[in-house]
């Protein structure tokens, strides 16, 4: 493989993710939010093995490898397993309609080329390109957690956070030191698995999924008092 | 060895009030035992203040360095000529209420809140005028705003009282913080918290304007300067009155010896701009008219006499106005003259504001109340109290031979001497601030008649005035004392000036005596008080005093002719058969024509209710109520009030918002730090 075919693959995968994440706040259906969500683990996977192969960097290999497992298998089947156990996976319920969230999202990954373009012209790197994609991808991630109700969205946004980082690594430096990324990840882990379980405490204390409920529920504990 | 041992006397003046506050707590039982200790132990202090006061204005008191405190400042303490004059005015009003308190805390049930707390506010005052760096001076003064607080909510059962306390609380805080940005404007110039560093430093004309305005609204708010006064009139009325006199007697006192240390000595009087003298002559004139103004319209006692502590604040910063003005367009001579007069006025205002507080707390002791609608013929109940109350009245009304009328002359011969200063606007600033001194004056002696009239003179207007009892001795002579001392500086002002002399010599290296071209015009001279020199006013307080009574003796004789005897009848009522203590004048109707004319001030909200009887000519009783606010109070800190109040409930709606709210402000600030720095 030519380098400009590398890169060219790069450019396209780096796409592929940010329509992902267009695709992840456009989502009506939770399972169909978790399946895109599980897509860009994978994605994600494979953008690393191709920088691993172009930059002759090994240690990213591994990255791709744990990114498959833990990003594209455990943590949607978690999740999946979640949402079968709440029955929560009809309707995403979203504070804004769909339409305004497109228009802001496409807003914002403007506002994130323009910001990142300085900087990709000092980068020599062949992946450069994604750099504000990745930058994209957190801040539409971020909006994705502002604009939905239920608590599992929320989560799935903050994953979704953290994917959008680990690109945007890959993107600026080729991938962080594999100590770190062995770390994050079994943060990441940890994290998924806490959610998990809290969210079982959750409906069992409050009988329901949706923030505003929680945080009702405890202002009129407050008065009660 | 003279200033070593004034400034040991100075330390044994605190040392008596520190073990007050340690042993007090211990005798909570022991009641009597309690109080004697207390007052004796502040007794001692008060006599130790005054012993050092006038040992440091003979002789410079000398520097101490006491090892407490932080680490790397030990204590610095100084007993200055400056420093000296207060503590004497600390100490000549202690003493006076310490011997009234074994009398007016006799029937506390409470006392060891007061025990220790008055020992403790007592030792921030002293520790104030002592001090050497800016720490010490922080650590006392916030010593003395927190311990007078306990000492205002005393009563905190009543509602009105624990909001008056929070008010003083909030402002006296103010004022610290406002203090503390005087004192670090003045550290970033000097590098240093020692004051002697800070005398000497260079300080740019605009660091040394900022540090001006600082000082000068902190001070301003713990003296009770309009507008900063808001607390002063809701917290001295509910404070016990042995303290209200120290409070209103001394702590404005010692707030005003902040201002001088700060701007006259630190900043030092070479380095005034013009328009600082213009503005505290600006802010005393409107305090002085202002406060009498308000007090006028009081039916509390105690309210009405913490309006006139306005009043009088604003006189003595209308002397160090002019004195600042002098000094800034280089007339030593008559800028000493404006500052002895500013603290001539200091002193006599602590005696007779701390009489009158004592007098009004003798009231309360014996009516239960403040109110001076219930009041009228007490004089025939307590002589005393109302032979010393009207000393304390003639005194504040600046009225010879007594020795408010020296100061409040002093002010005038200043105010009337100053030659043409440059510009039009201080030509015009100093006649005017003349004028509302006289003004301020005018109204002040008539709002005391009408104390004096509506509370002592004619009938009893309820029963608790009627079966009020004369005070006890010790009331008695704690009041006494200051009376006499009201009479003495009124009489001998020419032996109390050349003592006083030592402090514009300090600040201004300017003094009264021996002044102009080097000649001694005005050797000390015990009969006559020339300020500048033969040609210009003089007043002799005794030829006065002799005069009056030659007169009076006269009018006696010749109204009383030997051999005729003094027929006493009821009073002519228009032959109205039967007179009533309603049909009296009272406090409101005597104060209605000031009311009507100056109404546009005022603003009274006045309501007239007339009950009839069937027919509309026939009315059975016509009730009037009137109600003066401070529209201070009500334009200026009410809004604020509730601007804050508003503010707080959108940050506290902010705060209930969830998360969804949370995480947009994060997204909102990733923006927007991406925006600013990419």
């Amino acid at each position: 493989m030519s380098a400009s075919f590398t890169q060219l693959l790069i450019d396209d995968m780096a796409a592929l993710t940010l329509l992902i994440s267009f695709a992840l706040l456009a989502q009506h259906r939770m399972l169909s939010v978790l399946h895109w969500f599980a897509a860009q683990g994978l994605l994600l996977a494979a953008t690393a093995a191709v920088v691993a192969y172009s930059s002759g960097e090994h240690e990213l290999y591994i990255s791709a490898m744990m990114t498959f497992l833990l990003k594209g298998l455990l943590m949607p089947w978690m999740l999946w397993r979640v949402i079968r156990k709440l029955h929560v996976h009809r309707e995403v319920e979203p504070l804004m309609n769909s339409g305004a969230t497109i228009i802001i999202a496409v807003a914002v990954t403007l506002f994130s080329f323009h910001v990142m373009q300085p900087i990709e012209l000092t980068s020599d790197l062949m992946t450069r390109n994604s750099m504000a994609i990745a930058m994209a991808c957190v801040l539409l991630s971020m909006l994705m957690m502002i604009t939905r109700k239920k608590a599992i969205t929320q989560v799935i946004g903050f994953l979704a956070v953290e994917n959008s980082l680990f690109f945007a690594a890959i993107g600026a430096t080729n991938g962080m030191p594999l100590v770190v990324e062995i770390g994050i990840a079994f943060d990441v882990l940890i994290a998924a698995l806490i959610f998990g379980l809290f969210f079982f405490q959750i409906r069992n204390t409050f009988d329901s999924m949706e923030v505003d409920a929680m945080n009702a529920s405890l202002i009129h504990k407050d008065d009660h008092e | 060895m003279s200033h070593v041992l004034s400034l040991n006397i100075a330390l044994l003046a605190c040392f008596w009030v520190v073990i007050a506050a340690i042993l007090s707590p211990f005798l909570q039982s022991k009641n009597n035992i309690q109080r004697a200790l207390l007052c004796f132990l502040l007794g001692l202090s008060g006599l130790s203040a005054c012993i050092a006061g006038f040992a440091g204005l003979m002789d410079d008191g000398g520097t101490i360095l006491l090892p407490i405190g932080l680490p790397w400042l030990p204590m610095h303490l100084r007993l200055d000529a400056l420093g000296a004059f207060f503590l004497l005015v600390i100490g000549s009003l202690l003493l006076p209420v310490a011997i009234y308190s074994q009398g007016y805390l006799k029937h506390e049930k409470r006392l060891t809140p007061v025990a220790i707390f008055l020992p403790l506010f007592v030792l921030g005052m002293i520790g104030v005028v002592l001090s050497d760096d800016a720490f010490t001076f922080m650590l006392f003064w916030e010593l003395m705003s927190v311990s007078s607080y306990f000492l205002v909510t005393h009563e905190h059962q009543h509602p009105e009282n624990r909001k008056a306390g929070f008010i003083y609380l909030l402002m006296a805080h103010m004022a610290g913080l406002l203090i503390m940005g005087s004192f670090a404007t003045l550290y970033a110039a000097s590098g240093s918290f020692e004051f002697s560093v800070m005398r000497d430093a260079e300080i740019p004309p605009f660091w040394a304007s900022v540090a001006f305005l600082l000082a000068g609204f902190g001070f301003g708010t713990k003296a009770g300067v309009v507008p900063m006064h808001g607390w002063l009139p809701d917290a001295h009325p509910v404070a016990p009155s042995n303290v209200s006199a120290l409070m209103s007697g001394i702590m404005l006192k010692v707030a005003i010896f902040g201002f001088i240390r700060v701007t006259w000595d630190l900043m030092g009087s070479g380095d005034f701009q013009w328009w600082w003298g213009a503005l505290v002559l600006a802010a005393g004139s409107s305090s002085a008219v202002f406060g009498v103004l308000m007090a006028l319209q009081q039916h509390d006692l105690k309210r009405l006499l913490a309006y006139h502590s306005i009043e009088n604040i604003g006189i003595i910063l209308i002397g160090l106005g002019l004195a600042m003005l002098l000094a800034h367009f280089d007339h030593p001579t008559l800028a000493a003259l404006g500052l002895i007069a500013a603290l001539y006025h200091t002193i006599n205002h602590a005696l007779f504001k701390g009489l009158l507080f004592m007098g009004a707390g003798a009231i309360l002791h014996s009516t239960g109340s403040r109110n001076m609608e219930v009041m009228g013929g007490l004089i025939h109940r307590m002589p005393w109290t109302s032979a010393l109350f009207l000393v304390a009245c003639i005194s504040i009304s600046a009225l010879p031979p007594f020795n408010g009328f020296v100061s409040e002359w002093l002010t005038f011969q200043t105010a009337l001497m100053a030659p043409q200063l440059g510009g039009t606007l201080l030509n015009a600033l100093v006649p005017f601030a003349a004028a509302m001194l006289a003004l301020a004056g005018a109204l002040a002696a008539t709002c005391f008649v009408k104390v004096f009239g509506v509370v002592f003179l004619g009938h009893a207007r309820s029963d608790i005035a009627a079966h009020a009892k004369e005070i006890d001795h010790w009331m008695k002579w704690g009041m006494v004392m200051p009376a006499l001392c009201c009479l003495l500086l009124g009489l001998l002002p020419t032996v109390f000036i050349p003592m006083i002399d030592a402090v514009p010599k300090l600040l201004l290296h300017a003094s009264l005596m021996g002044s102009l071209d080097g000649q001694a015009l005005n050797t000390p001279n015990w009969l006559w008080l020339m300020p500048i020199d033969v040609t210009h006013a003089s007043y002799s307080s005794p030829i006065v005093l002799l005069g009056m009574l030659l007169l009076g003796g006269l009018a006696f004789w010749c109204l009383h002719p030997k051999g005729t005897t003094i027929r006493r009848s009821k009073m002519w009522s228009c032959g109205n058969p039967h007179t009533h203590a309603r049909m009296q004048y009272t406090a409101s109707s005597f104060s209605q024509p000031l009311r009507r004319i100056f109404e546009a001030f005022y603003q009274p909200d006045e309501h007239v209710h007339a009950e009839r009887q069937q027919h509309t000519l026939l009315t059975r009783r016509v009730k009037y109520v009137v109600h003066v606010g401070d529209r201070v109070v009500k334009y200026l800190y009410q809004p604020i009030g509730r601007m804050t109040l508003h503010l707080a409930k959108i940050i506290r709606h902010e705060h209930q918002r969830g998360i969804h709210a949370y995480l947009t402000y994060t997204f909102a600030t990733v923006i927007l730090l991406l925006m600013i720095f990419v």
